[in-house]
C-alpha cells in the first residue's frame, strides 16, 4: 500500500488546521452558512436529515488494517457505533457534530486518511477495481496510477470550482468491476501490440438524471502524459461546461451537446499546449509510487487444497471468493448485505473484526467495493475456513455475492436530505422475500440497485433490476427498470411502466424473476434473458390484473 | 399551520421553534403565522441554528404532524434504525411517518 | 464604498480603467481589460504585450472559469497585473494566487494579514502551475 512521506502528511495536516480554523470562524459567527457550506462540503461534511454526515475518502477503495480499525473507533467515539460504506468506495458517518469534525479529521490524518474533496464541485475521490493487484485477469495494477491521480487532484487550484462534481474511475483489467464507463472520466490501462501500457480515456459518462455511457476520447495516452491529458480534459470542461442549470452541468452533457469529436478536438488542442508546460510528474515519481504496490510476499508453496465438507462453508466459498493470480490464494468478498439488513452498514465491532482479519490473513489489506461490500484481497486458501468461521460469528458470512439480495442501496429518505423516497426498507423487504439462499442461487447473478432519488447514488440505471424512489404527491412511489449493466457490456435500464408502492415493487420484482425462470435458456442470467426476450413478457406479468378464483 | 425547523449549528440535531427557543420534539413546535421570516432572521443572527426553514404542519390528536414525509422522518429519526430514533421503545412509531 | 485592492506586485499600479472584452477589440490603445466568465481569455493572447492589467470578474465565487482564464494568460507569458475582482473570498485566495492572480479587489474587504495567512495555507503543492512553486514531485526527485 502507499505510505505518506513528509509531504503527503504535511498536506493533510495543513488541511486539518485549515478546517479547524474555518469551523472556529463559523461557530464564532465570522462567516455565514452560505460561505461556510462549500468549505465544509470540500471536507465531506454534509447537513443531512438528522445531523451532520461525514464522508471519509478511501482512495481507490484501499485500506490497511490500521486505517480500518480507526474507522471502527471513529464510529464508537464520535458517531453511534456504525458506519456506512458507499457506492463510491467511501465510508459515511451519519451522526456527526460540527464541533467534533476537526478532531475526527485529525484522527484520520494520524492514519494517513482524510475527507478531502469528498463533496463539492471538484475532483472527487478516484475509484478503482476492488480486486486491483490480486485478480487473475489483471493486465496492469491500476493503483499506482490512481495514487498519482490522487495527488494531482488534491487541492488542484484550477479545478476546485468546476461546473459540477467530477468523478474518475481507473481500472487495469479487461473486466470492468468499477462501472468505469458511467463516470465523468473512466481510465482503462491497456497494452498495445508492442506490449506498451497506455491509458484509454472514456469521458462523459454518468448516471443521475440523464444517464450516459462515456465515449472513448483518448485511445492510447502514454502513462507519462496522463496528468497532462487530464488537465486538458478538465480545462475544456471548466471553460464550456454549463453553469446556468445544475442539472445540465456535468461533463456528460457537454460531451453530448458538442459531440465527442468536437470535445476530443478541443482536448487535443489544449493537450498540445499543456505538454509544453512540463506539468507531468517524472517517470521516477511513478516508479517511486509503484514501489509501494509490489506484490506481497506470497508463499510459493501455498496449497490449492480446500476441505469443502462443511456445506455452508462450501456455499460461501463458491459464491464469495474470486480467482487470485497467485496459486494457493483467493480473494474473499465479505458481504455487508445480511437478510433484512441495511446495505453497506457495518458496526464498529464488525469493522474492527475485518481489520483484524486483514492483518492476520490478507497482508494487512482491505478494499471497499462500489457494491458496498468489503474485500480481503490476498487470502491463503488454507486460511479460508478459519476466516469464514470468524465472519460467521460476527454475522458477516452472507453467501450472497452478486445474488438478488446483494443489493446496492443509497441511504434514501431515512438519512439523505436530497432523497424523495426511502431505499433501505425496499432493500430489506426484497432480501427478506428472497431470504432462501437456494432460491437466490437458482436465480443466479442478479444485480439489483435502488436509488431514493434521481441523483442515482444507488446506481439504479445500471441494475439488472433497478428501482428508483420518487415522490408522488408526498407519497413514496417506486419506478422499476430492467436491463441495466455496468461492466464491459454497459447498458442503461428501461423503465417498466407505472410505479408501485413499497410492497407492490417487491411483488413486481418477484414476478419478474418468475418470468426469467420460466423463459431462460441454459446458462442465461436474468440480464441475458431480458435482452433476448425484451420487456413485453415481463411487463405482461408485472401489470397483469389479479384473477380472482371463485 | 406554519412551523419553523432547523438544525443545531454545533450538534446538527433537528430542532423546532417553540416560541421562546428550540426543542428537539416536534410536538413543542408552535404555529408562527406571518412572523416566520422575522423569527428566522433573528435566530440566524444568533448563530446557534442552521438551515432554518418554514414548513407546513397539522395539529392532530397525536400532536404536531409535519405535512411532508421528509419532515416527519426528520422529526422521528431513521425508520430503519428505530433504536436511534426519538422513540426507541416504540418500533411501531415508524408507521407515523407514512 | 472604498474599493480595496490587495496587490502583490512591485510596479506602479495601472490607473487606466479596464475596458470590456467587447470594447477591447476596437480600442487598439487600451492597456487594461476585464474578462467576464464565459469570455475566452485566449482571444487576448495576440495582445499580451500591450496589456498592463487584466481584471477577471467572479460574479459568484462558485463560478470557477476565472481560474482557467488566469492560468492560460500566465502560461502564454502575460506578465502584467492579473486582478481577481468581485465575489473573491478569503478561502479562495490561495488557489487564485496559484493560478497567477497577483492582485485582488474583493467586494467584501479582506484584511491583509488574513490574506497572508491564506497564502501560507499549504506548505507544499502537488501540482506545477504558474506560480513558480515547485511541485512535491519535483522536490522528491531533485538531486
Amino acid at each position: 500500500m502507499y505510505q505518506y512521506d513528509k509531504y503527503d502528511q504535511s498536506m493533510v495536516d495543513a488541511r486539518v488546521a485549515e478546517f479547524r480554523d474555518q469551523v472556529q470562524r463559523r461557530l464564532a459567527g465570522e462567516i455565514t452558512e452560505d460561505q461556510f457550506k462549500p468549505l465544509r462540503l470540500k471536507n465531506g461534511l454534509y447537513l443531512q436529515l438528522h445531523a451532520y454526515m461525514l464522508r471519509v475518502a478511501v482512495p481507490y477503495g484501499t485500506l490497511s488494517s490500521r486505517q480500518m480499525r480507526l474507522l471502527g473507533d471513529i464510529a464508537d467515539k464520535y458517531d453511534r457505533g456504525y458506519g456506512h460504506f458507499t457506492t463510491r468506495q467511501n465510508i459515511q458517518y451519519n451522526w456527526i457534530k460540527l464541533e467534533d469534525a476537526p478532531d475526527i479529521l485529525a484522527d484520520l490524518a494520524s492514519v494517513e486518511m482524510h475527507a478531502i474533496q469528498t463533496s463539492g464541485n471538484c475532483i472527487r475521490n478516484t475509484t478503482s477495481d476492488q480486486f486491483a493487484g490480486a485478480a487473475a485477469d489483471e493486465l496492469v495494477d491500476p493503483r499506482p496510477y490512481a495514487e498519482l491521480l490522487r495527488q494531482w487532484s488534491t487541492f488542484h487550484p484550477e479545478f476546485d470550482y468546476l461546473p459540477r462534481k467530477f468523478k474518475i474511475a481507473m481500472i487495469g483489467s479487461e473486466t470492468d468491476r468499477a462501472a468505469m464507463k458511467l463516470h465523468d472520466i473512466g481510465i482503462q490501462l491497456v497494452k498495445n501490440d508492442a506490449g506498451e501500457i497506455g491509458c484509454k480515456f472514456y469521458v462523459g459518462g454518468g448516471m443521475g438524471r440523464t444517464p450516459m455511457i462515456a465515449p472513448v476520447i483518448g485511445d492510447f495516452v502514454p502513462p507519462l502524459q496522463m496528468i497532462s491529458y487530464l488537465e486538458a480534459c478538465l480545462r475544456v470542461y471548466n471553460r464550456y461546461g454549463r453553469r446556468d442549470n445544475k442539472y445540465k452541468a456535468r461533463i456528460k452533457i457537454l460531451v453530448h451537446e458538442i459531440g465527442a469529436d468536437e470535445y476530443r478536438r478541443q482536448v487535443e488542442e489544449e493537450f498540445a499546449h499543456i505538454l509544453t508546460l512540463g506539468l507531468e510528474p517524472p517517470a521516477a515519481e511513478l516508479e517511486r509510487i509503484k514501489g509501494f504496490f509490489e506484490q506481497p510476499g506470497f508463499d510459493a508453496n501455498a496449497s490449492e487444497d480446500l476441505d469443502l465438507s462443511d456445506p455452508d462453508f462450501a456455499l460461501w466459498v463458491d459464491q464469495n471468493t474470486h480467482a487470485h493470480k497467485q496459486a494457493g490464494y483467493t480473494i474473499v468478498n465479505i458481504s455487508l448485505k445480511p437478510t433484512g439488513g441495511i446495505p453497506g452498514d457495518a458496526s464498529a465491532d464488525q469493522i474492527r473484526l475485518m481489520a483484524d482479519l486483514a492483518l492476520e490473513y490478507s497482508f494487512d489489506e482491505l478494499r471497499v467495493t462500489h457494491a458496498q461490500n468489503i474485500v480481503l484481497p490476498h487470502v491463503r486458501k488454507a486460511d479460508l475456513y478459519t476466516i469464514w468461521q470468524k465472519l460467521d460469528e460476527a454475522g458477516l458470512a452472507n453467501a450472497n455475492l452478486d445474488l438478488i439480495s446483494d443489493i446496492i442501496a443509497c441511504p434514501g429518505l431515512d438519512y439523505c436530505a436530497l432523497a424523495n423516497a426511502r431505499s433501505i426498507p425496499v432493500a430489506q423487504k426484497i432480501s427478506e422475500r428472497f431470504a432462501d439462499l437456494g432460491r437466490q442461487r437458482e436465480l443466479g447473478e442478479l444485480k439489483l440497485k435502488i436509488s431514493g432519488c434521481i441523483n442515482a447514488c444507488g446506481h439504479h440505471h445500471a441494475g439488472h433490476i433497478g428501482i428508483l424512489g420518487v415522490d408522488r404527491k408526498g407519497v413514496e412511489n417506486y419506478q422499476l427498470s430492467f436491463g441495466g449493466s455496468e461492466g464491459a457490456d454497459t447498458s442503461l435500464g428501461t423503465i417498466t411502466g407505472p410505479g408501485f408502492n413499497e410492497d407492490g415493487v417487491v411483488d413486481a420484482v418477484e414476478k419478474a424473476t418468475d418470468v426469467y425462470l420460466a423463459q431462460r435458456t441454459e446458462g442465461e442470467r436474468f440480464l441475458d434473458t431480458y435482452r433476448r426476450i425484451g420487456m413485453a413478457p415481463f411487463k405482461e406479468a408485472i401489470y397483469a390484473k389479479e384473477t380472482v378464483n371463485g | 399551520m406554519k412551523i419553523i425547523t432547523g438544525n443545531d449549528l454545533r450538534t446538527g440535531d433537528v430542532i423546532w421553534w417553540t416560541g421562546q427557543g428550540w426543542s428537539r420534539l416536534v410536538n413543542d413546535a408552535v404555529a408562527v403565522g406571518d412572523d416566520a421570516d422575522a423569527i428566522i432572521a433573528q435566530e440566524n443572527d444568533k448563530q446557534v441554528v442552521t438551515d432554518t426553514h418554514v414548513i407546513d404542519a397539522d395539529t392532530t390528536s397525536e400532536g404536531v404532524r409535519p405535512a411532508h414525509i421528509k419532515e416527519r422522518i426528520r422529526a422521528l429519526g431513521p425508520t430503519v434504525r428505530m433504536d436511534l430514533s426519538l422513540k426507541p421503545a416504540d418500533p411501531a412509531a415508524a408507521k407515523w411517518v407514512i | 464604498m472604498v474599493e480595496q485592492t490587495l496587490r502583490y506586485r512591485n510596479d506602479e499600479p495601472v490607473n487606466d480603467p479596464a475596458v470590456t472584452f467587447a470594447a477591447f477589440a476596437d480600442q487598439s490603445n487600451a492597456t487594461a481589460v476585464r474578462i467576464e466568465p464565459g469570455e475566452d481569455a485566449r482571444v487576448l493572447l495576440p495582445h499580451l504585450d500591450r496589456l498592463a492589467l487584466v481584471e477577471v470578474n467572479f460574479p459568484t465565487y462558485g463560478d470557477g472559469r476565472g481560474y482557467s482564464a488566469a492560468r492560460i494568460l500566465r502560461e502564454h507569458g502575460y506578465a502584467g497585473e492579473l486582478r481577481a475582482v468581485g465575489d473573491v473570498l478569503l478561502d479562495q485566495l490561495s488557489h487564485m494566487r496559484r493560478c497567477g492572480f497577483d492582485s485582488f479587489a474583493p467586494q467584501q474587504p479582506i484584511a491583509a494579514e488574513a490574506a497572508e495567512k491564506a497564502f501560507a495555507t499549504w506548505p507544499d503543492v502537488y501540482q506545477k502551475t504558474v506560480d513558480g512553486r515547485p511541485a512535491i514531485w519535483a522536490k522528491r526527485h531533485s538531486a
